[in-house]
């Protein structure tokens, strides 16, 4: 099976993967002035989880607030019970909480403070600003380790940005997929999301490094053989690592997302979708890219069965 | 090789059984918990894991240091406010907590199982500047805020923030003289008078005794105003000359007569604090969070512990014993350092599980391409270990990588819930290195030089 010359199906599929992703940041650009939907881990901003002992009506409390002089609150109920109430507004200190705090107990009784967060506007922004610098930082990092380890090898620093155009193709999948679910379940983007997406850019570049590595000792050792051979060969013995690999992960994954409580489930799920496209990503878009800038051709040309029966990997 | 093998065999083994014995949750020996705390006399219950806020419940405050656009930050002035922030924690009674600087103009202070944190933020941040002040024959009663030495625009602050307070302030353009400050204490208690009204009682030092006593003694018959951050906590009228101890009354709460007592016991802050962000978490959400986590890690281990079976039949029983004994030094290594262990630090623990059986899985796969070439099980054993090393120790690095650009950001921005997935992760990896590779290797080892013959005779051992 040859997989490295089918590399325009694969770079295709990926294409497609990432397209919500991208056309849902635009949008999203436009309307709201934020490329993603984040949570007040990066925009500052109070979120405020109380349970009553009686049912209430979110926009009774938002009332409370709305007095209180912020009219930009919102709440809405999160629980099917209908106690709990989650409000969210821009970020308050703890004497404002106080008076607030006491004129919602004095209209609905008291209440049981699930969570609270307040967190400043600057502290906000400077978290994102933040973020943005540790995924950089870590592809950096992570080109530079690569291109040290790979030295021997002809051109280590091809090897070094293939990971990483695999790397960005993972996170932009994982933005495609917390887009989607946005749009379906009001999923936002904080802390944890960013733990996923460095989660998955190293799980995604270990991935890539295993099939790197099998390049690596291949071509040593089959020096005559064409360079799409050699990754060809790669790839297809590498491939039940790959898969036993994925499993595990997954099965890890799945029970932690059926067993293991909603306040991880959004993180998990992200995780897998992440892991998933990492390792797709290893076989189908960073050797394909070695063997595309090696062949200075984009596109591979898929070439009949008979003619290729040369490149039959031992079984 | 042999000899080797065996001595290494053993020292696995026994420590495998060391960390199971220091993972279950029973009592440890004193001397064990005496040899980890930090310091003389004290003990470190490692009886059970140290949880982080988010499975136990609590409070985390970020403050900051309040002071105008472009004034520099003093190291020490912040250093000293951590360590003033610290003994009040202490002073309330909260178990356990926790308080760091963080940057240059920051606390970090970790309230566990504080759940209604207002009061306590409140007595943690106030400056706590405690002066007696000289009433030049005025009136002044509790409530007023007013302008002193110490604090000249303390007026135009308080209305800053509150407009509401102008009615407070009776004397908005005088400044009165500060004559003494809270440097003459020596310590404050709340306790209840004989109406059960909450009071502050005060003990002076020896300078501050007499100072006080110079002061009451010239002023019988004045009202001696007591001031708070510019606020007067009340002004009771002097009937004899004082010199050892004092009793301050109000209409005082026993939380605010408490916060009160603490912030005179420890004495001010010399850099005023705000809140910048506040997180609580109830410990009914925390308890829900460590049980689901329980019963989904439980479940994914013996899932992978069955594919690994079931995919690599002998080796792949090796390769679990090896994972159980991997479980088993992760969570000693959680207690031993400590390690605080948060939601995500849990979900890092079991991907680097995750990870860990991805080394094996490299070595198996490359054993079994070996054995089918040909090779002799003991050779094909030995490529199958030295052949993967260069892709698992890589792989592993840049895992590595990932959990330092974590943990570096978790720590500079208060999220200590990043930080602790980073360490559990990066704990995970190293340790994986060691069992997938060395002690996979070493349990191989020894069951070929015990049972090599029948490996060799039933390749459906194997599995290839």
């Amino acid at each position: 099976m040859n997989l490295v010359e089918r590399r325009k199906l694969w770079f295709s599929i990926s294409v497609i993967a990432i397209l919500p992703g991208i056309l849902f940041m635009i949008w999203h650009m436009a309307t709201v002035g934020t490329p993603l939907p984040l949570a007040i881990d990066y925009t500052g901003g109070t979120q405020w989880e109380m349970r009553f002992e009686q049912p209430v009506a979110p926009t009774d409390v938002r009332q409370i607030f709305v007095e209180a002089g912020f009219p930009d609150t919102s709440a809405f109920l999160v629980n099917e019970d209908g106690r709990t109430v989650q409000l969210k507004l821009k970020s308050i200190d703890p004497d404002q909480k106080d008076t607030i705090g006491a004129a919602v107990i004095a209209r609905f009784g008291n209440f049981d403070e699930r969570s609270y967060r307040s967190i400043g506007p600057t502290i906000g922004s400077e978290v994102s600003r933040a973020a943005l610098l540790a995924v950089i930082a870590a592809s950096v990092l992570i080109l530079i380790y690569i291109a040290f380890a790979f030295r021997e090898v002809p051109h280590p620093f091809r090897f070094g940005t293939a990971a990483i155009l695999a790397l960005v193709h993972d996170v932009f999948v994982t933005i495609s997929f917390v887009s989607i679910m946005n749009l379906v379940a009001g999923w936002e983007i904080d802390a944890l999301f960013l733990t996923a997406v460095l989660t998955v850019i190293g799980f995604s570049v270990n991935d890539t490094i295993v099939i790197f590595d099998r390049m690596r000792e291949n071509l040593h050792r089959h020096r005559g053989e064409a360079f799409a051979t050699v990754t060809n060969r790669s790839l297809l013995e590498t491939m039940q690592r790959s898969i036993s690999t994925q499993v595990t992960a997954m099965l890890i994954l799945v029970a932690l997302i059926i067993f293991g409580g909603a306040t991880l489930r959004i993180f998990m799920s992200t995780l897998l979708v992440g892991l998933i496209s990492g390792t797709y990503s290893s076989i189908f878009n960073a050797a394909p890219v070695v063997v595309a800038w090696e062949e200075r051709k984009l596109f591979g040309t898929v070439v009949p069965e008979t003619q290729a029966s040369s490149v039959a990997v031992r079984a | 090789m042999r000899n080797n093998n065996t001595v290494t065999l053993v020292a696995i083994l026994l420590l495998f059984v060391a960390s199971l014995y220091i993972a279950l949750p029973i009592d440890h020996p004193l001397w064990l918990e005496e040899a980890l705390a930090p310091g003389e006399n004290t003990q470190r219950d490692i009886r059970n894991l140290t949880l982080g806020l988010d499975l136990k419940g609590g409070t985390q405050v970020l403050l900051e240091a309040d002071l105008p656009e472009g004034q520099a930050i003093d190291a020490d002035a912040m250093s000293t406010a951590k360590v003033i922030v610290e003994q009040r924690v202490n002073g309330l009674g909260v178990s356990e907590p926790n308080v760091q600087l963080q940057g240059e103009n920051r606390i970090i202070v970790e309230l566990p199982g504080v759940s209604n944190p207002d009061q306590a933020i409140n007595t943690i941040r106030s400056t706590g500047q405690l002066e007696f002040i000289e009433p030049a024959g005025e009136r002044l009663t509790g409530g007023n805020i007013i302008n002193t030495t110490n604090r000249p625009d303390a007026v135009k602050r308080a209305v800053a923030t509150d407009p509401a307070a102008v009615a407070a302030a009776p004397f908005p353009d005088r400044t009165f003289e500060t004559v003494m400050t809270g440097d003459i204490l020596q310590n404050a208690v709340a306790s209840q008078d004989e109406y059960n009204q909450w009071q502050i009682q005060f003990s002076l030092t020896g300078d501050g005794s007499s100072q006080f006593f110079e002061y009451t003694r010239n002023h019988i018959g004045q009202p001696l105003v007591i001031v708070l951050d510019g606020r007067v906590l009340s002004a009771p009228v002097i009937n004899a000359a004082i010199n050892d101890n004092g009793v301050i009354t109000g209409q005082f709460s026993s939380e605010e007569a408490d916060g009160l007592a603490i912030q005179m016991r420890y004495g001010a802050l010399p850099v005023p604090l705000k809140v910048v962000d506040v997180r609580t978490i109830g410990a009914s959400l925390g308890q829900d969070s460590v049980d689901a986590s329980l019963t989904a890690g439980i479940i994914g281990m013996a899932m992978v512990l069955l594919f690994m079976l079931v995919l690599y039949r002998l080796p792949g029983l090796l390769a679990d014993v090896a994972l159980s004994a991997y479980v088993a030094f992760n969570i000693a290594i959680y207690k031993l350092l400590p390690v605080t262990l948060t939601l995500p630090g849990i979900a890092g623990f079991l991907l680097s599980i995750g990870m860990a059986v991805d080394a094996n899985i490299l070595i198996f796969e490359r054993m079994k391409e070996e054995l089918r070439a040909g090779r002799s099980v003991r050779l094909a054993v030995e490529t199958g270990f030295s052949r993967a090393w260069p892709a698992i120790r890589d792989g592993n690095l840049s895992t590595l990588i990932s959990c330092a650009v974590l943990y570096w950001f978790g720590n500079n921005f208060g999220a200590s819930i990043v930080k602790g997935f980073a360490i559990t992760l990066a704990v995970g990896v190293l340790l994986s290195m060691f069992t997938a590779v060395f002690a996979t290797r070493t349990f191989m080892r020894a069951f070929l030089s015990t049972q090599g013959q029948r490996l060799l005779d039933n390749r459906g051992l194997i599995g290839y």
